[in-house]
């Protein structure tokens, strides 16, 4: 049995393209432009300017996935409920918008929020001033949900439709109502998939650039931004490495607690 | 009753919102003015324009040059990954494992600088080809980790048969376990095409020298203000989007029907 032997041009790969690169970027992190150990590059991240930064996008983002859960929830709830043929025609039309390339979806609410666009349009009519709904905190937020609320839908609804339909006769026979059937039964079987969208929307808006860059406009600064310019402008390798390996370590550590959480939760439902 | 209404229009909100953004630039790609703001009469000319459009014409030509490639070169890597890891033992695949989740988990932003701040150091100019190898690593995982469920899911006594049977280890493979895992090969050769197509970040990071993909013409134009082109090159994508994912979805509903 010497399959094995089939995954070494993977491992090859992955070894020079995925795990080595990452190296070179720790490298980078903590040294000098000469090549000399430092952390100097890291406690400059800790300075308020970029500090800051850092802040605004984890807040932004905890915005953004709140309002994907709020949105979020219900429609997967409603979408579980209907019969599976409308079920599946529901996801399908869910789906449709996320296989557009994400940057058209950005770019498709530039043209409704900027100064001439079809709301300020619409308000003019009114004779509302236009407002300057492009280039706010809103737009980025909203940039956000819209295209990362499928990510919060689809793992909820894949839980729900899962769960053992007995479970809640038996909440209705023992005599909860529909809403303590809920919050007690429903709600508790389908946290792994609140869970996994929690994670798979806060991610990716942690770290986008490209949303905020297009909706949030030049002077709004996202943690990923910060990272692009160090590198494409500014050409500091050091402290982008140095704020990359910041960012990386956020990230991996908050997949590694909603893991936990996520173990914990199956490991009670498992009795 | 009234609950019912209440779900009604909250999915039916919820589709607007979806919908809403892309019914406009469909409207508008067929807009005589410039201008978002208002209809002034029906027009094709963007479309013309649009193919006459020699930036995005070739972004269009690399992107798919490079979904192609990467797809291939890396279902084919992949689906020999897979195989490999399934036969490994406890501490090798653990060690396989990690390694192909860490793209998976990493942000695309680190993963693309860490390839750009890579081929920079190995003195490798950013262009097509630093763009394809980024593309098949990141695109890679996702296959193995396509191909990994069904070779679970295989029962490993039928490739003791087929060695029983006299057929040699390669042949056994090539006849009884690739056509076995085949629908795992396919959905993830798809999976690697479309994320190579949508790909944003990585494809910034390691390209150079005029070679662009779609997604970075789009944000270099929309970044530079508003171009009507870019509605027509819309609504011509999500037709196609469209159409695929409806066949897609119909084809598969009649093969679970006939299977029932």
């Amino acid at each position: 049995m010497k399959r094995q032997a089939y995954s070494i041009p993977y491992l090859t790969w992955m070894t020079i393209f995925a795990v080595l690169p990452l190296f070179l970027v720790l490298f980078y992190a903590f040294t000098t432009k000469q090549g000399s150990f430092t952390l100097d590059n890291l406690i400059r991240f800790f300075d308020p300017l970029y500090l800051n930064v850092l802040v605004r996008s984890i807040n932004l983002a905890l915005v953004s996935t709140l309002i994907c859960l709020i949105l979020g929830y219900p429609m997967a709830y409603i979408i579980s409920k209907a019969n599976i043929k409308a079920r599946n025609t529901l996801i399908l039309f869910f789906i449709i918008p996320m296989w557009m390339n994400f940057l058209l979806r950005t770019y498709a609410w530039m043209t409704i929020l900027e100064r001439n666009g079809i709301i300020n349009k619409f308000l003019s009519l009114f004779g509302i001033k236009p407002l300057s709904l492009l280039y706010t905190n809103g737009a980025v937020i909203l940039g956000m949900v819209y295209n990362f609320l499928p990510f919060m839908v689809l793992p909820i609804y894949t839980v729900l439709i899962k769960i053992d339909k007995s479970l809640i006769e038996a909440s209705y026979d023992l005599g909860a109502n529909k809403l303590t059937t809920f919050i007690k039964v429903v709600f508790p079987l389908s946290l792994p998939g609140v869970i996994s969208g929690i994670t798979m929307v806060f991610m990716p808006s942690v770290t986008t650039f490209a949303i905020s860059r297009l909706l949030g406009g030049g002077q709004f600064t996202l943690i990923g931004n910060l990272i692009e310019r160090q590198f494409i402008n500014v050409g500091d390798w050091n402290f982008g490495s140095a704020i990359s390996i910041v960012m990386m370590a956020i990230i991996l550590i908050s997949i590694a607690i909603m893991n936990k959480f996520d173990k914990d939760k199956e490991g009670v439902n498992l009795w | 009753m009234v609950s019912r209404v209440l779900k009604r229009v909250y999915a039916a909100l919820i589709y607007i919102f979806l919908y809403a953004p892309i019914l406009i630039l469909i409207i508008f790609s067929f807009n005589e003015s410039k201008s978002r703001g208002s209809f002034t009469g029906f027009t094709l000319k963007w479309y013309k324009q649009l193919f006459s459009d020699r930036q995005i014409m070739q972004a269009m030509y690399y992107t798919l040059t490079v979904a192609f490639i990467a797809s291939l070169v890396s279902t084919i890597l992949g689906t020999l990954a897979a195989i490999g890891i399934h036969n490994m033992k406890k501490t090798t695949k653990k060690i396989s494992l990690n390694i192909t989740y860490l793209p998976v988990l990493n942000p695309d932003i680190v993963t693309a600088i860490s390839l750009m701040v890579l081929f920079i150091a190995l003195k490798l100019k950013l262009g097509l080809l630093t763009m394809i190898i980024a593309h098949i690593t990141f695109c890679l995982p996702y296959v193995v980790l396509s191909v990994l469920p069904k070779l679970k899911q295989l029962n490993p006594n039928i490739y003791e048969a087929a060695l029983d049977l006299g057929a040699t280890p390669s042949y056994a493979l090539r006849k009884v376990i690739i056509p076995e895992i085949m629908p795992g090969i396919i959905s993830g050769a798809l999976l690697a095409f479309t994320l190579s197509v949508d790909d944003f970040v990585i494809s910034f990071f390691t390209t150079g020298n005029g070679v662009s993909n779609l997604s970075i013409t789009i944000y270099s134009m929309a970044r530079r203000g508003i171009k009507p082109e870019i509605n027509a090159l819309s609504t011509i994508l999500f037709l196609i989007v469209l159409v695929l994912l409806i066949l897609i979805n119909k084809t598969t509903n009649n093969e679970t029907k006939e299977m029932r």
